[in-house]
């Protein structure tokens, strides 16, 4: 039970608390704060275990760009506070309660149910991989072809926003 | 977090709410991803991670674009109310 254990510990802790409290806000724009708290969590935990390039891009594009998208669209529509979201306990959603009570037991039994204590370490060659150095050689060499066509997808869907979002000229 | 999400998913009526309990989703996934991939000292789980978030982003956009365009027709984001294709 070394400092490095008790730091995770505590940032994940903070980030099911970030977590819950976002699905739980009335107001929109606390919910995007909450999850970006939630993403700068992932964040440190990302850093934890040694993938420096994953937690800068994380911060970079998910807390950066697509939590600001958020906050542009939302106040862009002007939502007010969403009203009936304590009232309303019918069957429904105790039904998705139910549901989602039996996706995280899949969960639990999928990754082995992991009751034992004992912590094992990563892996010695974590903190060489996770270099942007490491992930650029990895992927210009053995995955360029996805990488070439994820430029296509988001080529795709820059033309999808804008023919989705423009106003429509007389 | 990935059963959060899915709660919030089930339970949210308002649509953008949805949208971010389904980036709550992907990011668990992608934290998944990084364990293990620092687990086992592979560098194909962090590759993955770029690629889903550059998925995640580019949906992301083009879902908040619907949302938009969804809103000027009806002046809602309520996901009870987008009820014209029921039968």
């Amino acid at each position: 039970m070394n400092l490095e254990v008790i730091f995770f510990f505590i940032i994940a802790a903070l980030a099911l608390a970030s977590a819950i409290m976002m699905i739980t806000q009335r107001n929109p724009v606390k919910s995007v704060l909450f999850l970006i708290v939630n993403f700068f969590c992932l964040a440190l935990i990302y850093l934890i275990l040694h993938a420096q390039f994953i937690a800068i891009i994380q911060i970079l594009v998910y807390a950066g760009a697509i939590m600001v998208l958020f906050l542009f669209v939302i106040m862009l529509l002007n939502l007010g506070d969403e009203s009936q979201l304590t009232e309303k306990m019918n069957y429904k959603k105790s039904i998705a309660y139910i549901l989602s009570g039996v996706v995280l037991l899949e969960i639990l039994i999928g990754t082995g149910l992991p009751l034992n204590l004992n912590f094992s370490s990563i892996s010695t060659k974590a903190a060489s991989i996770g270099t942007v150095e490491a992930i650029g050689k990895s992927m210009y060499t053995e995955y360029l072809f996805p990488f070439e066509i994820t430029s296509m997808l988001l080529l795709a869907a820059i033309v999808g926003v804008i023919v989705l979002a423009k106003k429509k000229f007389q | 977090m990935f059963t959060l999400g899915v709660i919030g998913v089930l339970t949210r009526r308002n649509a953008i709410i949805v949208f971010m309990c389904i980036e709550l989703m992907l990011n668990s996934v992608n934290l998944t991803l990084v364990a293990f991939s620092a687990f086992h000292g592979n560098p194909t789980g962090q590759i993955f991670v770029f690629f889903v978030m550059a998925v995640a982003a580019a949906e992301a956009a083009v879902g908040l674009a619907i949302i938009i365009a969804m809103f000027r027709n009806k002046m809602t984001v309520n996901v009870d109310e987008i009820n014209i294709m029921k039968w």
